[in-house]
């Protein structure tokens, strides 16, 4: 078998031993979507309309409904990946993950299984919060099939990233306390972000880091795509954020778990 | 599916060295095993048999100047993957996902053995049944108690048909019966023409089960041979008599000079090959000594003595009573 069919073979295997203990065991991503969640009802519900005036333009809270739930989807990210920290590192203290490594498998297939498994989750945690969105008044307003493809695909792609950066913080941990905590910026940069409040309501030397910090680049090309709004240079910030955190939670999670296990 | 090589040697390791910090686990062991053969390892907690282990199944690497290691005739530095397709492993806390059931931990093995659909599942209801599991495999492996979970480890182990099998303390906190039940798949096991690599801290199970037994103390062999050599390298039996009564026992102290002493459980060793006759000389000279002891219990050479004679520990665990006939 060439090392590439063996890898997909072996990752797939993986894959659905992963999503087999989600099945069984969903209590873990339905407690983190219970986050953006509640941030999404509070945030339109009771200070929904007092942020409005802060967008401008005699804003109402319908025009923060839109405003703010492409910033929830990206939290609704950031959350789920925690479970993935905590649950790769829950994972790794098993004697099962010694004889995967004692077995004459593809190596990354431990790996991989794990982030592709934490990617289907993160995206259908990503579709019940976008529901909830929706039935509280949350509509696209001209958004193209393409440009409903390219938000998809932004998702999918920052989705990952966040995963090979939260595997890293999994293995890293020495138990999934420490995991969880370690993982917890992923869940209060967005908080930083232009996701509740524009950057220019921030005081003028936070600006930058809100601007460029990667979660605002990802929800203001989120909001272009679907609500046309500018985009600028947000998509490109975007995809290169996202290949920076890929490449960099790829490379480091691969070195952590070649390491010879204590 | 995997098959190993014809070699001789299905084990062979030479100068093994890993240290953790100051703090050297191995310090230059030799291991070579028979294709065939069980081999145990024997040592007590601490002494580095998992980390020999972990090393000789590639989960761990050897430290710098160790020698070659070879497993099923590859070398474990350069082929790994071949070493890893000719073993299979069930280490001391126990392999399996406790999250799913028997029957799907089975199949995950098999699927990663790349074994077809329908194979698999036959192989896995097979080895589900050949160790008592066939009840219990719809129930998350979590729920098994400790002897059905090293079974379902073992079955596990299996799926590939590995020649070269590691068990590390594979019977440590089983209940006696859960434990003869091991040895008794143990025995199946080499039956069929597999290697084992055992390690213990029973010296009853090393005597039980290995070919060869290589005793392992402080990161070194302290010795090595069959259980029979073993025992031969120490001195012979003795007679043990116990006393209730601290008047007696120090009127028998002032008689029986030859005899080793312990004050604090009131008890006389005398030197003894154990046969009837020296036994009834023995007898009727504490008779005309006027010595009566509460018990007496005759202790011949096992590997406990073996083992405390070379580790040089003077602690007597709860299982040295049990061998002392």
């Amino acid at each position: 078998m060439s090392s590439i069919s063996l890898a997909v073979r072996d990752s797939h295997t993986m894959l659905r031993r992963n999503l087999l203990h989600a099945r069984r065991y969903p209590s873990l991503t339905l407690n983190l979507l219970f986050t953006p969640i509640m941030l999404l009802l509070l945030f339109v519900y009771v200070f929904g309309e007092a942020f409005s005036t802060g967008l401008g333009g005699g804003a109402d809270r319908s025009d923060y409904i839109a405003y703010v739930v492409p910033g929830i989807l990206l939290m609704t990210i950031g959350s789920t990946v925690v479970g993935t920290a905590v649950s790769i590192c829950n994972d790794m203290t098993e004697g099962i993950i010694a004889r995967f490594r004692t077995m004459s498998i593809h190596r990354g297939s431990v790996l991989i299984g794990h982030v592709v498994g934490s990617v289907l989750q993160s995206i259908m945690s990503i579709a019940l919060v976008g529901a909830i969105g929706v039935a509280i008044g949350f509509r696209s307003t001209d958004a193209s099939p393409a440009e409903w493809l390219a938000a998809f695909g932004l998702l999918v792609l920052f989705t990952t990233a966040l995963t090979w950066i939260a595997v890293g913080m999994g293995l890293s941990s020495p138990n999934a306390e420490a995991a969880g905590n370690s993982a917890m910026p992923l869940v209060l940069l967005p908080m930083i972000s232009s996701a509740f409040v524009p950057v220019d309501a921030m005081p003028g030397w936070f600006q930058p880091i809100a601007e460029y910090q990667p979660f605002s680049p990802a929800i203001e090309t989120l909001r272009g795509l679907l609500l046309g709004t500018e985009i600028g240079n947000n998509g490109w910030i975007t995809l290169a954020w996202v290949i920076a955190l890929s490449a960099l939670g790829y490379r480091w999670s691969k070195s952590l778990f070649n390491r010879d296990p204590k | 599916m995997t098959t190993t090589p014809p070699t001789e040697h299905a084990i062979a390791a030479a100068g093994l060295h890993k240290a953790y910090g100051d703090k050297k686990v191995l310090d230059g062991i030799d291991i070579t095993v028979p294709t065939g053969t069980i081999f145990s390892l024997l040592g007590p907690n601490g002494a580095g048999k998992t980390t020999a282990v972990k090393i000789l199944s590639t989960l761990i690497s050897a430290d710098a100047g160790s020698g070659t290691i070879r497993i099923g005739g590859h070398d474990i530095a350069t082929h790994p993957q071949a070493v890893r397709a000719a073993i299979g492993v069930t280490g001391q806390f126990s392999a399996v996902d406790g999250l799913i059931t028997g029957e799907e931990n089975m199949l995950l093995m098999a699927d990663l053995h790349h074994l077809s659909k329908a194979e698999g599942k036959r192989t896995a209801a097979e080895l589900l049944e050949r160790f008592d599991l066939t009840d219990a495999a719809t129930k998350p492996a979590q729920t098994y108690s400790g002897g059905m979970k090293r079974r379902l480890d073992i079955a596990m182990t299996l799926v590939g048909n590995p020649g070269i099998i590691f068990l590390d303390e594979p019977t440590t906190g089983l209940d006696p019966r859960a434990r003869h039940n091991m040895w008794g798949i143990i025995r199946e096991l080499v039956s069929d023409g597999t290697t084992v690599f055992l390690t213990t801290q029973y010296l009853e199970e090393a005597d039980e089960l290995a070919d060869r037994i290589a005793v392992l103390n402080d990161g070194k062999i302290a010795a090595e041979g069959t259980a029979d050599e073993l025992k031969r390298l120490i001195p012979g039996g003795h007679v043990r008599l116990r006393f209730t009564d601290p008047v007696a026992y120090q009127s028998a102290t002032s008689t029986v000079r030859e005899a080793t002493r312990d004050d604090d459980s009131l008890t006389l060793q005398i030197p003894s090959d154990g046969s009837q006759r020296e036994l009834r000389s023995i007898l009727d000279w504490l008779d005309s000594a006027g010595i009566e002891a509460d018990e007496l219990t005759v202790h011949t050479p096992d590997l406990d003595d073996v083992f405390f004679a070379l580790t040089g520990s003077t602690d007597v665990p709860n299982q040295r009573q049990e061998n002392v006939r």
